[in-house]
């Protein structure tokens, strides 16, 4: 899994049916000292997550799909948790 | 998922037969404020998307399940089209 933050939502109308009802976030990757890694990426929201929140994302397609909660889903991203805190020493 | 625009599509004739009928489009991944990120790929699509659009894709064994029960043997599928999104 990693940390991200959720910096906007996505709006798509002509989608896979397995999406109808899901909230599509954008979120951008953290390293543990909050900085960005790479590029921001979609996911399903499973939590109720909201914008500037940091959360916990999983990156593969199975869990993604439980997240949602519907089976055979072409997702491979999903937020499973927000995070209240991270304790980290500040050594990469 | 990650955000991509279509930038163009290709044509394979002899093929794996679970390719049969699929459309293959060339996308370009982009960063939320539509630069470029990373390099190009090639992904089926099953939402009927088209050059110039921007969409939002899926990659690894779950850009097949749109063709279930076909196994196709793809590893990035289109499986959105994006109306807008928002930042901030």
């Amino acid at each position: 899994m990693q940390i991200g933050r959720v910096i906007g939502t996505v709006v798509s109308t002509q989608k896979n049916k397995k999406f109808e009802g899901a909230k599509l976030l954008l979120v951008q990757p953290l390293n543990p000292d909050d900085t960005p890694r790479g590029t921001a990426l979609l996911a399903i929201d499973g939590v109720g997550a909201g914008v500037n929140e940091k959360v916990l994302v999983v990156l593969e397609g199975r869990a993604a799909g439980e997240a949602l909660g519907k089976k055979a889903a072409p997702v491979d991203a999903a937020i499973v948790g927000i995070i209240d805190e991270i304790d980290f020493n500040g050594n990469l | 998922m990650n955000l991509a625009r279509v930038i163009g599509d290709v044509v394979v004739t002899r093929k794996d037969e679970n390719l049969t009928g699929l459309k293959l489009l060339i996308i370009q991944p982009l960063t939320p404020e539509r630069e470029p990120a990373g390099r190009t790929l090639i992904a089926v699509d099953s939402v009927g998307a088209g050059v110039g659009e921007e969409v939002f894709f899926v990659r690894g064994k779950e850009a097949s399940f749109p063709f279930y029960p076909v196994e196709a043997p793809v590893d990035a599928g289109i499986v959105g089209i994006v109306d807008y999104w928002t930042v901030g």
